[in-house]
Parts: C-alpha cells; structure tokens; sequence
C-alpha cells in the first residue's frame, strides 16, 4: 500500500488515510523516506539509455522493406477470401496507427510524414526555448518580419478579441523547405500555425487528427498549405483553424 | 522519430543489458509489430508495442539461457533489520548513478522490467499490467519487492563504501 501511495496510485480517501497513519507511525514513515529517496535516485541518476541515432533508420528500413512485400500479396488473398488475406489488409490498415495515430481513417498517405514532422516541430520549439523569432503580438510587425527571410508572403492575423492571441512568429523547416511558423496563445496552450506554399492550388477541408497527445489541423487554402498544432484540445483548435482561414481582421476591428 | 522508440529501446536494453542485443530486438519487435498489427484492438500503441518488446526480450533471455536474470530472485536472503537510528534514507540520497546502475541491472529481470517502466518510462500501474501481462497487484508486489531488494543492496554496498 505504501508503494502505491509513494506512487500516487491511490484515491483520494485512502491517500488520506495513509498520511494520517504516516504521521503517527515511524517505522512507515521512515520507510516511506526511503521509497522517496530511492525513486528520486533512480529518477535523477540519468539511467534512461538513449537510444542510438541508427536505430530509427535501421527500424524504418525493415518496416519499409517488409511493407513493400505485403501489398504484392494482398489483393490475391484477399480474392481467395482466405484468413491470411484478412490478415494482411488488417495489417495494412493497421499499420497507420502503428506509426502512431489513433484515429482518422480519410487521412492520405504523403501527410503522414508531414504530420510527424508538425508535431516534432511544435515539440522542438517548445523544448529549444526557441519559440520566437520575432516576438511581436502586432500582424503588421510579424508580417513584413518575414519577408526576405522567405519567398512568400503567409498571411498573419491576430484573434485576440477570439481568445487566441498572436505571440509572434519564427522561421522553422518542414517538407523540406524553409517555411513560417505564427505563434499563437490560448491560455496557457502554446498553438504552432505553419504555413508554406502548396504545390498545387486546389483547397482542400480541414482534417483533423492527433498525434502523441497533440491536436493537428490541416487545411490548403489559397494555394498556402495550414497546419495547426497544439495541446489545446480539438475542439477549441477547430474553432482556431476556423478563424485562420476566414482571413485576417482589417486592423480598424481591433 | 518513429513513436514509443526511445522507451521501446530503453526497455530492451534494460531487459537484455546489452546495446547491441537490444538494438537487434527492438527492430526484431518493430516488425513484430508491423506483421500483427491485427493483434491491435486499439487504445495505447504504446503499451501495445512495449508490451512486444518485453516478450520479445524474455524470450531472448530464455533461449539464451541468460543466468541470473529470469530466475526467481531468492527469498530473503537477510531479513533487514529496521534500525530507526541508521540513517538509510542519507545513504539513499548519495548513491551515485553508476553504483545504482549496477545494482538495477544485477536485479531479476521481472523486476527490472517494473522498475524501468515505473521509474524510467514513468508509466501507471495499469500501463504495467497491460505491458507485463500481469494483475495490479502483481505490478504492486513486484515493484515493493523490487525496490526493497534494491534497497536493501544499495544500502549494504554504500554502507561498505563508508
């Protein structure tokens, strides 16, 4: 019981039951020190091994060589209606969630890399303390920031008055280029809006999803390619989403 | 970088203690995974995939008939006496990382592996027991074992030190 107290496993009742106890009995309480003492050890001594930079290339390599077999296979078997065929579909369509996603069964094969890079992007700007290259909550500041640092122009709106404040906004690297990243704030959540050019013009509708805990939103509007990413939860970053294409407010609204 | 890698790797190498031997499995459990996606049902992939990953492991260490690390850790060896006045607590807060290293790894692999998914990975009992396997409790059990054998070298080889 003490572990799973020092563990933070137990509800409230007993958790409070166990303090009451501790503060009475020294013989748990000196154990209980020591459990403290012992995870905070563990927990500090730097034991988690890190994995080796290779190990991602050779993983991906034998994923990769496996899948370009299976679909070969696929289409017969599943003609003959045999098990393995069954097998072989689940596992192809299976596999998206391998790669990490939970839901989202419309969600095209080249935005899979894509989405993974969003997330590792937002995380990355969270992580290196470089959120901001030009901190600014004012469009008309951030806007022309970005020119000459990239060949196009993204479109920057603040929404303050909506809850979602412009912070400001830096140079990131996606899908291979150089592209913006606008910072926005809801609360305490930090939102990373991308925004790059698109290869072709077509628009395409929001599609959402989530990836390791994050939120993601993509949308193509006006040949620019949108994604948004966040803690903030999926409703909430829709209605961002929302607000970004109906285009920025004319400064006299604010 | 793929998802659940770093905690896959992390696991295997402390299961199998050995970078290479864990580098092997954790691909050898990648594309385990990859080949019975259908065995997913949905929910947490990443207790899914570490859950691969461990038996993948405890397989090894059975076929390589690893000693040590899949036996029943020996009962009590010394029941250790609670002397109220001994300040175990001072001597858990100086272990040094190396000293703990060893001593993690020279535990049975069971407990080990709770150990490194509780402390390391910072999973939930439940996580565990859907990783492992196991019921609850036995996650409990084997995590209060577990850290009192730690405990309990730990204590006697700073205590040498001394």
């Amino acid at each position: 019981m003490l572990h799973a107290y020092v563990d933070g496993e137990l509800d409230l009742v007993r958790q409070m039951e166990i303090e009451t106890h501790l503060k009475a009995c020294r013989a748990c309480t000196a154990a209980y020190e020591e459990h403290r003492a012992l995870q905070s050890a563990l927990r500090g001594a730097g034991l988690r091994y890190r994995t080796p930079a290779q190990l991602e290339a050779r993983v991906r390599a034998a994923v990769g060589a496996a899948r370009t077999h299976a679909p070969r296979e696929m289409p017969r078997r599943v003609v003959w209606g045999s098990p393995l065929g069954w097998l072989a579909a689940a596992a192809a369509i299976v596999l998206v969630v391998f790669l990490g996603w939970k839901i989202l069964p419309s969600w095209r094969p080249g935005n899979e890399q894509l989405a993974s890079e969003v997330v590792a992007g937002h995380v990355r700007s969270l992580l290196a303390s470089h959120l901001l290259d030009v901190p600014s909550t004012d469009q008309h500041t951030v806007k022309p920031w970005f020119a000459g640092k990239l060949d196009f122009s993204p479109p920057v709106g603040d929404f303050k008055e909506q809850g979602f404040e412009l912070v400001g906004g830096r140079l990131d690297y996606l899908d291979g280029r150089a592209i913006a990243a606008l910072v926005y704030r809801r609360r305490q959540h930090t939102i990373n809006l991308f925004v790059w050019p698109a290869q072709t013009s077509a628009q395409e509708d929001e599609e959402a999803s989530s990836r390791q805990g994050y939120n993601l939103i993509h949308w193509k509007q006006a040949g620019m390619n949108f994604w948004a990413v966040s803690d903030l939860n999926a409703a909430e970053l829709a209605q961002f989403a929302g607000l970004v294409r109906a285009g920025p407010r004319p400064p006299a609204a604010r | 970088m793929l998802p659940h890698l770093g905690a896959a790797y992390n696991l295997a190498r402390w299961l199998v203690r050995s970078a290479d031997d864990a580098e092997d499995l954790v691909q050898d459990a990648c594309l385990r995974a990859y080949r019975f996606l259908d065995g997913y049902h949905g929910g947490d992939a990443r207790a899914w995939l570490l859950a691969i990953v461990r038996n993948t492991c405890f397989t090894w260490l059975h076929q390589h008939r690893v000693q040590d690390s899949v036996d029943e850790f020996e009962e009590e060896i010394h029941t250790p006496l609670k002397d109220m006045s001994t300040p175990e607590t001072l001597l858990l807060q100086q272990v040094d990382g190396e000293l703990l290293r060893q001593a993690l790894e020279e535990l049975p692999a069971r407990f080990r592996e709770v150990l490194v998914l509780r402390e390391l990975e910072e999973l939930s009992y439940k996580e565990i027991a859907d990783i492992a396997g196991i019921p609850i409790g036995t996650v409990m059990s084997s995590l209060a074992r577990g850290r009192q054998k730690l405990r309990d070298v730990l204590v006697e080889r700073m205590k040498g030190k001394h």
